[in-house]
């Protein structure tokens, strides 16, 4: 045992710093817990055992420098990459303490009702703005069309975009512009009733006004939901998370509440990192 | 000092692309006028009522092109119909559910299949498929349905429907090729986020990846009707070759381009080689008239759905 720690002079600081979690992520209630977090593309290995919580009614972000595997660790919680081949992950994502990775215990099409997620390119799909948002509704709930015009407008209303778009219903989801297209994919996400929203660089296509509406959009959205988003942004970070975690070549190098993470770092290469020094 | 580069090229590929572009009008315009000229005599001997008579007859002649218009427009439907949604379901196979190593195999297959020349189609399907199909297909056909008008006379195995799927056989490679092509530029991340919304590979299918494509679907379609609607070896080996319209799809038929294949070179009188000239534009019109459609259908589904960019 001694041997090992002397091996392996890491393992000291994961320790102290998995104490520091638990105690900071005291009195609040966890969303998503990822355990011991392997992810391999074919045989090059992408994640190393990341363990991280996510608290409920929260925004976590996750930051780091490109191909730190950010996106890698937040596609393991709807299992999107399932969609492709030679992708496979090792190890426990736990949602409202049931592991999702496990196919026997998780259904993927009511999983990704839960956790909807959120692309770096506003992605409508080939149909009206109304038909955009009812796609998920339709799919997964029957519903009659009152109902249905209802939930829309309601999903529009949440999203910011309903003022924007009602006299646009029936105008194909491309013809809007790219913020208010990101806002209506958002919209589109929420209308399913989902209980996380999973956010991979939501607002890197768009435009700084477009930008700012869309993070003003998530502190309201995060009183109904459980936020992750992914960004290469540090001040979107810092201006708009609870919590932070930094990655690194795959790893978890520091999780903490943001404005500790940016003030005062425990690690260096978080300190090197969000000092503009590497990235 | 630098002297000014004196960029002569410019104009030079600009007219270089534009010349090459008006060869296409020149070419258009050419066909149209030498057919119409062709056709005068008959144009002139039967006027519009060539389109609607159905009589065919050299030794009095008189000619109308209504039998060859339908089987034309028969044979390519029955062509059109096989072919679209089995090349649908092909290139789906191939870009959303198979096997890479799969993928590959079956992909170059099928562009070895658009290889054949179609004089091999034409012989498979009067030696092979035909004979087949009069033994085994059309008995059992005929037994299903035996009221419909469609499956009745005697089984010979050519006629409108041979020639019909023999047309879809030979146009199935291109629309797949094409097809596939379409579904593989839906851009991975529009899929992933269908996917995301907890779709099945189904309903991403259905309401995204086809919608999504479906102006190059349509584009493929009509280069497979493009290649069906004039196909001229193949078919005339196994339509029949007559000039008679009849609702069984077992009786022999013929299309324009077969009409022509068979008889120009019987056609000493000049009424005859006017009125198989005006076949030809007949056919150039019906082609025409599909375009003006299938255009007008895209930019409908375009307004409804939004431009795909």
């Amino acid at each position: 045992m001694q041997a090992t720690a002397l091996m392996n002079p890491a393992m000291d600081t994961t320790m102290t710093e998995a104490a520091d979690r638990t105690y900071m992520l005291a009195g609040e209630r966890i969303k998503i817990a990822a355990k011991g977090l392997n992810f391999f593309y074919d045989d090059q290995q992408a994640l190393f055992d990341n363990d991280l919580k996510i608290a409920t009614n929260r925004v976590t972000a996750i930051i780091g420098p490109s191909g730190c595997g950010k996106s890698t660790h937040l596609r393991t919680y709807n299992r999107i990459f399932e969609l492709y081949r030679g992708q496979r992950v090792e190890g426990e994502v736990m949602l409202d303490g049931v592991n999702i990775l496990d196919p026997s215990s998780c259904d993927v099409l009511e999983l990704r009702r839960k956790v909807g997620m959120i692309f770096q390119k506003p992605t409508p799909f080939p149909m009206s703005v109304f038909d955009n948002v009812a796609y998920g509704l339709k799919q997964h709930y029957r519903v009659d069309k009152g109902e249905l015009q209802d939930r829309v407008e309601q999903a529009l209303r949440q999203a910011a975009l309903w003022d924007d778009v009602k006299d646009k219903l029936n105008k194909p989801g491309t013809a809007l512009s790219g913020g208010q297209q990101q806002r209506l994919c958002i919209a589109r996400a929420i209308a399913v009733e989902p209980e996380v929203l999973l956010m991979d660089e939501p607002t890197s296509a768009i435009d700084p006004v477009a930008t700012a509406r869309i993070e003003e959009l998530v502190n309201e959205l995060k009183e109904r939901y459980t936020i992750v988003i992914v960004t290469h942004n540090m001040q979107q970070a810092a201006r708009i998370s609870d919590y932070t975690a930094f990655f690194y070549q795959g790893k978890i190098v520091e999780f903490d509440q943001t404005d500790r993470l940016f003030t005062n770092p425990a690690n260096k290469q978080t300190e090197d990192y969000i000092t503009g020094r590497f990235g | 000092m630098l002297k000014q580069k004196n960029n002569m090229f410019d104009p030079l590929f600009r007219w270089t692309t534009l010349g090459g572009s008006l060869v296409v009008l020149v070419l258009v315009a050419g066909i149209l006028l030498t057919l119409i000229n062709g056709a005068l005599p008959s144009l002139e001997k039967f006027g519009v009522g060539f389109l609607f008579s159905q009589e065919w007859n050299p030794a009095i002649n008189e000619y109308g092109a209504l039998s060859s218009v339908y089987g034309t427009l028969v044979s390519t439907l029955i062509a059109m119909l096989i072919a679209v949604p089995l090349s649908l379901v092909i290139a789906l196979f191939l870009v959303e559910l198979a096997p890479p190593g799969i993928s590959r195999v079956v992909g170059g297959a099928i562009e070895l299949l658009a290889a054949i020349p179609s004089i091999i189609y034409g012989m498979w399907g009067l030696f092979v498929f035909a004979p087949f199909l009069a033994d085994h297909v059309q008995p059992k056909l005929a037994a299903i349905a035996p009221g419909l008008p469609f499956f009745t006379g005697p089984p010979m195995g050519i006629g409108m429907l041979s020639a019909g799927i023999i047309l879809a056989l030979m146009i199935l490679p291109f629309i797949t090729s094409v097809t596939r092509d379409v579904f593989q530029m839906v851009p991975s991340v529009v899929k992933e986020s269908a996917y995301g919304m907890g779709s099945t590979t189904w309903e991403v299918t259905r309401k995204v990846t086809v919608p999504y494509g479906i102006q190059g679907v349509v584009g493929a379609c009509f280069l497979g009707l493009g290649r069906a609607i004039g196909e001229t070896m193949a078919v005339t080996f196994v339509i029949g070759n007559s000039h008679e319209i009849s609702a069984s799809l077992f009786s022999a038929a013929n299309s324009i381009a077969s009409t022509l294949a068979n008889e120009f070179t019987e056609a000493a009188d000049d009424v005859y080689l006017a009125a198989l000239i005006e076949l030809g534009l007949v056919l150039f019109g019906v082609t025409l008239v599909l375009q003006i459609i299938a255009r007008w259908w895209l930019r409908r589904t375009a307004k409804k759905m939004g431009a795909v960019r």
